[in-house]
């Protein structure tokens, strides 16, 4: 079938109109703006783009854009998992309703999910009144980042793992069971294994959503300098001073990084396809 | 003797192999505990903080001219940016779809780029485009177009943002509806336009809409990319997002809050009508 449909000719009209239109609209939204990266960053030379983005603040930065979302995309494999198993496996009333709000961090602008978590977690608000007893404080800490992330990269792993999980077949537990296999020996080897392509693939895309993450960070995490500034302020604060070069070196270099993630993602994907199939 | 498995036995298996009560009440427990922590104590709280000066507050903060200038610019932005995506949407998806040629994969990768991008990078770049170093840029400054600080600045940012969605969702729907019955058509005489109004857009309505409200929802609210474009001017270049933050930091908790939850309504709004979209598709493509 696939070695007939790669031979299959070309009947159908517009290809020609459609592509032209597809690879015009693809160029004026994408691929130009984007190259203006590379061209304000290259006149720099490579010395200053070496100095501007390795300055301490930057470099406080970058670190702690890549182990918040690290965390949050840990805790979102885990929730994430708990989360479809639930919805997938048991039966029980609001199911439904629970199922639907899965989405809501995605729908929600995520400026409205910042100052939530920022009055949420502040010394007077309802989670932040207790917490501030126990000493444990969240806003402007790092802590405060993985909370806003967390909630940010809920979905991508949710909305990845329930079709998988929903595909299992249910013979093959009940073959293990029949075999004399616990229930957690058989999630641990035959479930986890098999749902393991699809929670790596969504925890990095979480992952690099949250490398990104503007909007429902900046209010949580009081953007204090080289202890809770995240990457993309660092762009946003240097446009402020009107330091495009340095801010699109910074941007370059965060680029980079999130176009490895995806395509090591679509590396993985392929592999994933070829051993399921 | 090896006896016949009864029904009751049957499903005394069954029973074995789902997770036991105890176990099934701990989990849902947990996962409730999460929605609790992140998602209903922050929709409370809008509502809560909303409303604390009471209605009539509430009222004046979403009537009050600049909110109200805030919400006519994120739907203009809206009606813009949804049907060019939309519009963009069906016709790559026609393109790749339909037709065999060197470089899918590429370009299939390449629509996705945006979701790579963050979104003050998204912002950053039309900032850089237009900025007055690029010759393209300074010829628009000369003829007295301005993008950046202004609203086409806010659409083409959103655009940039909202890129993949309706494309995304449909080419693997016209994947898996193949080819055939648009070729079929074809061979019956039908013209190019033809097929693809009563054939092609028929099978993909769903879809098509589905992607249209992701699209929507995403443009609506937009924070980075437009905050860094926008050069937040009351009552011209804010958008309801960035209206909210700016009452946020001025300490204006309540206005801000009210401002919000007509946000959190769209976004239920738009949580609701996934949820019928996806049951109208799943009938749909149980008919295929």
């Amino acid at each position: 079938m696939g070695l007939f449909q790669t031979k299959r000719r070309n009947i159908l009209p517009g290809f020609g109109l459609s592509m032209g239109y597809t690879v015009f609209y693809l160029s004026a939204i994408v691929i130009v703006p984007l190259s203006m990266i590379f061209f304000n960053t290259f006149p720099m030379g490579w010395d200053p783009f070496v100095h501007a983005v390795t300055a301490p603040r930057v470099l406080a930065s970058y670190r702690l854009s890549f182990s918040t979302a690290l965390f949050a995309a840990l805790f979102d494999a885990v929730a994430g998992l708990l989360t479809a198993w639930v919805l997938v496996r048991y039966r029980f009333p609001g199911k439904q309703f629970l199922d639907a709000l899965v989405d809501l961090p995605f729908a929600l602008p995520t400026a409205v999910a910042g100052i939530c978590f920022a009055t949420l977690y502040s010394p007077v608000g309802w989670l932040g009144e207790t917490l501030t007893k126990w000493n444990i404080t969240i806003i402007n800490s790092a802590t405060g980042i993985v909370i806003a992330l967390v909630f940010i990269g809920f979905p991508f792993v949710v909305r990845t793992i329930q079709p998988v999980l929903e595909e299992v077949e249910r013979e093959i537990e009940e073959a293990a069971h029949c075999l004399g296999a616990t229930r957690w020996q058989t999630f641990r080897k035959i479930l986890l294994p098999h749902l393991f392509p699809a929670l790596l693939t969504s925890s990095t895309l979480a992952f690099a959503r949250g490398i990104g993450e503007y909007g429902s960070v900046i209010f949580i995490a009081g953007n204090l300098p080289m202890k809770t500034e995240i990457a993309p302020l660092m762009i946003m604060s240097k446009l402020d001073q009107f330091d495009y070069a340095g801010a699109s070196a910074v941007a370059l270099v965060l680029l980079l990084i999130s176009f490895s993630m995806l395509l090591v993602l679509n590396g993985v994907q392929e592999w994933q396809q070829k051993e399921y199939r | 003797m090896l006896k016949q498995p009864t029904p009751e036995t049957a499903s005394l298996v069954h029973k074995r192999v789902s997770d036991p009560l105890p176990v099934q009440i701990f989990l849902i427990g947990l996962m409730l505990l999460f929605f609790i922590g992140f998602i209903f104590l922050p929709l409370g709280l809008v509502f809560a903080q909303a409303f604390q000066k009471g209605w009539s507050v509430y009222l004046e903060s979403i009537t009050e001219s600049y909110a109200v200038e805030a919400l006519k610019l994120t739907l203009t932005t809206v009606a813009i940016v949804v049907p060019l995506n939309a519009f963009f949407g069906v016709t790559a998806a026609w393109a790749i779809t339909k037709f065999n040629f060197v470089g899918k994969a590429a370009l299939k990768t390449l629509l996705d780029l945006p979701f790579a991008v963050s979104p003050v990078i998204a912002g950053l770049i039309f900032v850089l485009l237009v900025g007055s170093r690029i010759p393209f840029g300074s010829w628009l400054g000369e003829h007295g177009i301005k993008i950046i600080f202004s609203t086409p600045g806010i659409v083409i940012a959103t655009l940039f943002v909202t890129f993949p969605f309706v494309v995304r969702e449909l080419i693997p729907l016209m994947e898996a509806q193949g080819r055939d019955e648009e070729e079929a058509a074809l061979t019956l005489g039908a013209r190019g336009w033809q097929i693809f109004a009563k054939i092609t857009l028929p099978n993909i309505s769903w879809g098509l809409l589905y992607g249209m409200i992701l699209c929507g929802a995403r443009s609506i609210g937009e924070f980075g990319a437009v905050s860094v474009v926008s050069g937040h001017i009351r009552g011209q270049t804010n958008t309801v997002p960035l209206h909210v933050e700016i009452l946020y930091s001025e300490y204006n908790f309540a206005a801000s809050f009210a401002v919000a939850s007509i946000l959190v309504f769209l976004a239920l709004l738009t949580v609701g009508l996934k949820v019928t979209m996806e049951k109208k598709f799943q009938k749909n493509s149980s008919h295929h």
